[in-house]
């Protein structure tokens, strides 16, 4: 028994050269620098204009910069921001999403617990960080609760989205067959929400690490948001930008080096348009 | 493992099962619906489009629990059931491979699938995701899938669908050929009255809404002899005993 004619493969991957895959991944980073190099000229053309020291150029946000990377200081709360945002993201994206599971897959449930979620999504962060405070006090357990806390009802409205598009044939399939609970998770479940992972942690990084220098403002010893809050103190802009900016990059450097690789993966099985 | 022979047959007594629409109206599908299809046999389910053929599939495997009666499924071997349903319902994250792999117990994870691979032509296509696939050489991944995991009785939802007829009868062979290499107690659904005399030992004729048996059709010929003049003789005798069965 061979292989038919007839009902052969529609297209079978073209296989793809070194050099043209080298220059496809380079593009996108290559248009990235380009735009980010504009706005820098736009910046020092702005900053000229009016030079104040409330405004100062990049090349002084370029020199402070320099100066706290050669004291460490930097780097010290760059990794403990960092920190932060890894460890409050991961909470919030493991809790919010198995609630939004749920939340999906029983309707009654969800009935039940729909308003808790309108509540929690329409309390404000600074509320959530300054009860976090007062209950739990000045730790870093509350801190990175307060953060989670804020981010789990958008994960969860988004995964709860995501629970619902899931389709039941494939849960059929793996009664029939027998799947086990962690291969269901693992080959039905969790492939079906990628989507829905991909847009409830893109949504999440960004509004989490905005949210962590609120919470190292008001009640940590180091991180992003103390050294800004000192600065502010200082009336130093040029250094609140420094870290802005250093703090920025680092997150840039995260979604082109960590989250579009993982995306790339996971979605490897979906067809190239031609 | 035990022997294949283990006489236990699959018998399938369903007394009643209802639908009960949104509006509150409650439809029987199936009523007093019992048949037996013997060890290594492979039987199909013949009728008329949405006459129930599906429902009576989806108790048996377990899918649907809301139904009076009883069925017992064959013993011996492995216990396990495996399904061809309509769709090849391949998960598209995974490579053909992964998705015949996946289907298997934990046991049998690493065994060699060399020969059913080659036997259904899909040698060249293990590492391919499902949605490089043709319609029907997805078709016969999912029947990968299913004889994959040698088991004690096997379900097909009228896995030819769809196809057109030179590809729908070229995976025919298919499914005799890897069904010849291990006979399993197989029930077939259809409604296409050439395919049930082709392919099954035995044809249960369903009777429209509700559903139950008309009557059942022996096919003792080995399916090697049913050529064409033989094919039109048992059309013949069939349309003779089913008159009104199309």
């Amino acid at each position: 028994m061979t292989a038919s004619e007839t009902d052969g493969t529609r297209d079978a991957p073209p296989s793809m050269s070194g050099r043209r895959s080298l220059a496809t991944a380079l593009a996108p980073a290559l248009t990235v620098a380009v735009s980010l190099l504009g706005l820098c000229l736009l910046w020092n053309l702005a900053a000229g204009v009016w030079p104040s020291r409330a405004f100062p150029g990049p090349g002084q946000v370029w020199q402070v910069l320099l100066r706290e990377a050669a004291s460490g200081d930097l780097l010290y709360h760059l990794g403990v921001t960092l920190g932060r945002v890894a460890a409050a993201y991961i909470v919030a994206m493991i809790i919010g999403s198995v609630i939004g599971v749920l939340l999906g897959s029983y309707r009654r449930v969800d009935r039940f617990f729909n308003p808790w979620v309108i509540l929690f999504l329409n309390i404000p962060a600074l509320v959530v960080i300054v009860l976090g405070y007062i209950w739990f006090g000045l730790n870093e357990a509350a801190a990175i609760g307060a953060v989670a806390v804020n981010k789990i009802p958008n994960v969860v409205v988004t995964m709860r989205e995501g629970a619902r598009t899931l389709d039941p044939s494939y849960a059929e399939m793996a009664t029939v067959y027998r799947f086990g609970r962690l291969d269901r998770i693992r080959h039905i479940l969790l492939p079906q929400l990628q989507p829905h992972l991909a847009a409830a942690s893109r949504s999440g990084i960004a509004l989490i690490w905005k949210i962590v220098l609120v919470v190292e403002l008001l009640g940590r010893s180091n991180g992003v948001g103390f050294q800004i809050h000192l600065y502010f103190q200082l009336f130093d802009v040029a250094a609140i930008l420094a870290y802005t900016l250093a703090f920025v990059a680092v997150m840039l450097v995260i979604e082109l080096l960590l989250v579009q690789p993982v995306e790339r993966h996971a979605t490897r099985w979906r067809r190239r348009p031609a | 493992m035990q022997p294949v022979g283990a006489v236990v047959p699959l018998k399938v007594d369903i007394a009643e099962k209802t639908f009960r629409s949104a509006r509150g109206v409650s439809i029987t599908a199936l009523q007093d619906l019992s048949f037996e299809v013997r060890q290594g046999e492979f039987a199909c389910l013949l009728g008329p489009s949405g006459c129930g053929k599906t429902t009576t599939l989806r108790i048996l495997l377990g899918l649907d629990k809301d139904f009076s009666g009883s069925f017992q499924l064959p013993q011996g071997g492995s216990n396990r059931i495996a399904a061809v349903f309509q769709e090849p319902t391949l998960l598209p994250w995974r490579t053909v491979e992964q998705n015949v792999r996946l289907a298997l117990p934990k046991s049998l994870r690493a065994k060699n699938l060399d020969g059913l691979f080659d036997t259904l032509g899909l040698a060249a296509m293990r590492s391919l995701y499902p949605a490089e696939l043709s319609l029907g050489l997805a078709r016969r991944a999912a029947l990968a899938r299913a004889f994959a995991t040698e088991p004690a009785v096997l379900f097909l939802d009228e896995p030819f669908v769809s196809l057109d007829e030179q590809t729908a009868e070229r995976l025919r062979h298919l499914l005799l050929t890897v069904w010849s290499a291990r006979p399993t107690t197989a029930l077939m659904v259809t409604h296409n009255l050439r395919e049930a005399l082709m392919l099954s030992d035995r044809i249960i004729v369903l009777a429209p809404r509700p559903t139950h048996v008309l009557g059942v059709f022996d096919v003792r010929l080995p399916r090697q002899h049913r050529n064409s003049q033989v094919m039109s003789d048992l059309l013949r005798s069939f349309h003779h005993r089913f008159p009104d069965v199309t």
